[in-house]
């Protein structure tokens, strides 16, 4: 290149990718950004988690303004007659505890320990199923007292909101027993921890939203 | 969804050796891959990018025949006045279905169809980060479309409440067809559409750029989808509660909408604008991010001011969500909600603004050539500013107040959807066409085109204009003589017919254009027929399967236009190199690419079941329920990247599926690992 030249000098035909700037040396160019060189240093599915999970906050912020506008509105039985503080505490607590064993699930494929997995992501489908067994035996005995899906706006919305939330922690049961079924047949291995973290985000999301919805529609009077 | 992307390099090994039938794929898998990259099937079952993109503009310019016939014969009712053409019910399901079908089936899907096509080219990627459900996205919105416009024959009348469908007027007593049912499940079915297309358009963008390409590298085109892909994001949640809250009301007799019981419909009207007004801004900003592309390209300059045009777009964005109210000055939400939402309705006018200046100064000073999408830009910049100045003066409550439903209303999102928006997208088709098909439209054609849309559109809605201060009404199927709107009614009529002729030279043209590549005489437009300055255009016309030969490293703004062109000491501008010669050919066929699938268009196929089957028999609900299950399944368990080859590449298969690279990285056999090294450059 001499001085009077243009300052930059044209690819060849043959090898039109122009010259590699120093900090590129020695990357793969050809894989990139499928995975190693992502420029968010998450992989793309991971990421696309983390987007969905940024998506469903507007979809229970939507239900959760619904209940609050709803709940006071209506005539008939209203949240003070039918709630059961204490039985739902404890439906509560069995929740965020599962998130504990997920933790654990994790933790335990990322060290490769494919026994420890297994205990641990059926602990947590346990734990979960005890939570929707709770809300189906409340369901019941709420519609016992005679508050059904259409009795009135109060109803309406509760049986929205917590059923879009029983809804996804029943996804979130078939994903883990899923993965349960994949690692006994051995397809899940070490280096697939990944897998198991992203449903790892899910499922500690549905537990966040569940305080909330906890909080906002059973305890704030 | 999580669990499945990644096959490990090992298992793909294992298949590659061992008989097929036992291997764990096929035991999941009930067919065996697609093969192969041409006939119809290939088309079906493709997770390619470029065809999705094609498919998803085809599919939209359908239902654009669809809405536009509606538009013609609502046309044709309003041409005189107290005419019967059509029954006052058929009216109301002519501009709801017309309404509904152009925005969530025409302009929406056009968006995406150029967002599907251009980002991963633009950004130097092999394909989407989950190719899989771009196909699915893709089925998703058609499938979701056919059913919604099935209730012209399934639902004993068409959807009737008018395309924001306010409560309570879509309740079962006020709207008993199964119309508003479609219409509820219809949008729930593209909205998942939309949903999963914004997921895998944000983590190709943020993820997938090829290197050197930073954020304030990128192409403008590919900001402003990145920006539409966030409001896609947090938008539709919104409406999938709205539409959620309808459906119950209307199949499970809840109360949501319900007055009697007490219930609030200004609920339905906050949801819906929180979702519909970012909408507003989904649908124009892929237009800002096209003739931000083509004026530069024909003006011969960069664009002005790259980073204002950027900042500006992300700016609507953010404010995008702090205007939805001034949908509903009319519907008493009190004098504080009114002034603030005018004061920040005026204020996102700013940006938008900012963009219209950076544009002309683009222009001003270049050299200009008028070629048939840079026509169709300056008909964007001028027809969107248009509507612009009459949307800021809905800002102003007090006329707004004189104005809504009125014509003048009418008037006003015309100009910026079809004025804004259709005019840059149809710019774009004539401007990308060559990249995607291979051949050229006819720039006579095109001008022909440009110019009866550009008339028949002010002829249209230029008079609705004085209409709506004249007081005229939207959505009423008649008006009485002696108004005074009769003049301006038979001008606009004969307007939408000049609209309609202008797209018959538009399919001629492409028909035509399709013609003239088959000549012998004909000669390809290379790779670079406008002289571009980003890098889809240095790769093969059309675009290979593969996209980029090599994947390029970026290191400048306008990357393709710096390796044509460089600058001397004495600051000229000299050309360097041919297109030609810095473009790649296309022509390396070792890549390996996703493979084809089955499942998403079956996994879709199961959605117009569930909605009929809600509507109608919950048999066919389960039956579709079931169909969706196994497809989920389905889809979850066969891997991304199918050993045998979709796409007749021959390498060692190793894992350059977008999933994720960890998986090549991860146990490598010494073969593959070789082959491995030949792609490195």
């Amino acid at each position: 290149m001499t001085d009077n030249a243009p300052t930059r000098v044209a690819a060849t035909p043959t090898e039109a990718t122009g010259p590699a700037p120093d900090h590129l040396d020695g990357v793969d160019l050809e894989s990139w950004g499928l995975g190693t060189n992502n420029a968010t240093g998450l992989s793309n599915n991971k990421l696309g988690m983390w987007l969905f999970l940024g998506s469903d906050c507007l979809l229970f912020g939507a239900l959760i303004s619904t209940y609050l506008l709803m709940r006071h509105r209506g005539t008939g039985i209203g949240p003070e007659d039918v709630f059961d503080i204490p039985f739902t505490s404890v439906s509560s607590f069995v929740l965020l505890m599962s998130s504990m064993s997920m933790v654990f699930a994790v933790s335990a494929i990322a060290r490769g320990d494919d026994q420890k997995l297994r205990l641990w992501l059926l602990v947590t489908s346990l734990l979960g199923g005890t939570f929707i067994a709770g809300q189906v035996y409340e369901f019941t005995s709420f519609y016992r007292e005679g508050l059904g899906y259409t009795t009135n706006l109060f109803s309406s919305a509760f049986y929205s909101l917590t059923g879009f939330h029983g809804v996804h922690v029943t996804v979130g049961i078939i994903m883990l027993m899923s993965l349960f079924v994949l690692s006994l047949t051995g397809r899940l291995k070490q280096d697939r921890a990944e897998t198991v973290e992203i449903v790892g985000l899910y499922w500690h999301f549905v537990d966040i939203v569940w305080v909330l919805i906890f909080t906002i529609v059973y305890l704030i009077p | 969804m999580a669990i499945v992307e990644r096959p490990t390099t090992s298992e793909a090994l294992e298949l590659e050796a061992g008989p097929r039938h036992a291997s764990p794929d096929d035991a999941l898998g009930v067919f065996r891959r697609p093969q192969g990259d041409t006939g119809w099937r290939s088309w079906l079952f493709t997770v390619d990018h470029k065809r999705i993109g094609i498919m998803y503009g085809a599919a939209a310019l359908f239902f654009f025949l669809v809405g536009g016939i509606e538009a013609l014969i609502i046309r044709t009712q309003l041409a005189a006045p107290e005419q019967e053409i059509v029954s006052a019910d058929l009216y109301n399901q002519l501009f709801t279905m017309h309404g509904v079908t152009m925005i969530f089936l025409v302009v929406m899907p056009i968006g995406a169809a150029f967002a599907n096509f251009l980002v991963p080219l633009q950004i130097g990627a092999r394909d989407v980060a989950f190719p899989r459900l771009n196909a699915f996205s893709f089925w998703c919105f058609l499938f979701g479309g056919l059913f919604f416009n099935s209730s012209w024959f399934l639902g004993g009348g068409a959807a009737d409440g008018g395309w924001f469908a306010y409560a309570p007027n879509t309740s079962v007593i006020f709207s008993p067809s199964h119309g508003m049912d479609f219409y509820a499940i219809g949008l729930q079915i593209t909205g998942i559409a939309s949903l999963v297309g914004a997921i895998n358009l944000i983590a190709t963008i943020l993820n997938m750029r090829a290197p050197g390409m930073t954020l304030m590298k990128m192409p403008v085109f590919t900001w402003m989808s990145l920006v539409t892909q966030f409001l896609l994001l947090f938008a539709m949640p919104v409406i999938s509660v709205a539409l959620f809250l309808l459906t119950f009301d209307r199949l499970f007799d809840a109360n949501f909408f319900d007055v009697s019981a007490g219930a609030d419909p200004l609920l339905w009207e906050h949801l819906f604008w929180i979702f519909g007004h970012p909408e507003v801004y989904i649908m124009i900003l892929p237009a800002f991010g096209i003739v931000s592309e083509t004026i530069p390209v024909f003006s011969r300059k960069p664009i002005f001011g790259y980073e204002f045009i950027v900042f500006s777009g992300a700016a609507i964005g953010f404010m995008g969500w702090g205007v939805w109210a001034h949908h509903m000055f009319a519907s008493g939400i009190g004098p504080i909600s009114v002034a603030a939402f005018a004061v920040s309705t005026m204020f996102i006018a700013v940006p938008t603004g900012v963009k219209i200046l950076n544009w002309m100064a683009t222009m001003w000073g270049g050299k200009l050539t008028f070629t048939t999408p840079m026509l169709f830009s300056i008909g964007l910049v001028t027809m969107f500013t248009i509507g612009g100045l009459s949307g800021v003066s809905h800002a102003v409550a007090p006329a707004d107040t004189q104005q809504t439903d009125t014509y003048y209303i009418v008037a006003h999102f015309h100009y910026v959807l079809f004025g804004g928006a259709l005019f840059g997208f149809v710019g774009g088709f004539y401007y990308w066409w060559p990249k995607a098909f291979g051949h050229m439209l006819r720039e006579g054609l095109g001008k022909a085109h440009f110019w009866t849309m550009l008339l028949g559109f002010n002829l249209t809605f230029g008079p609705m204009h004085v209409l709506g201060l004249q007081g005229m009404p939207r959505r009423t199927h008649s008006y009485f003589d002696g108004y005074g709107f009769n003049v301006w009614n038979l001008v606009s009529t004969i307007g939408a017919f000049m609209i309609a002729l202008s797209f018959l030279i538009f399919f001629w043209n492409i028909f035509v254009s399709r013609r003239d590549a088959r000549k012998p005489e004909w000669v390809a437009p290379g790779p670079d027929p406008w002289d571009a300055r980003s890098i889809e255009w240095m790769t093969a016309s059309p675009a290979p399967t593969h996209n980029f030969d090599h994947v390029p490293v970026v290191t400048h703004r306008d990357e393709f236009w710096y390796r044509k062109y460089g600058e001397t000491d004495d600051h000229r501008i000299v050309r360097i190199a041919a297109a030609e010669d810095v473009a790649q050919t296309g022509h390396r066929r070792d890549v390996h690419l996703p493979a084809p699938s089955y499942w998403p268009i079956l996994l879709c196929a199961s959605f117009p079941l569930i909605g009929w089957g809600l509507i109608f028999n919950l048999g066919i609900a389960f039956a579709g329920g079931a169909l969706a299950l196994l497809a989920i399944y389905g889809l979850a368990m066969e891997p991304a990247d199918d050993p045998d080859g979709g796409h007749g590449h021959h390498d060692g298969h190793a894992d350059h599926t977008p999933t994720d690279g960890s998986d090549a990285a991860a146990s490598p056999t010494d073969g593959d690992a070789d082959k491995e090294t030949t792609l490195v450059d």
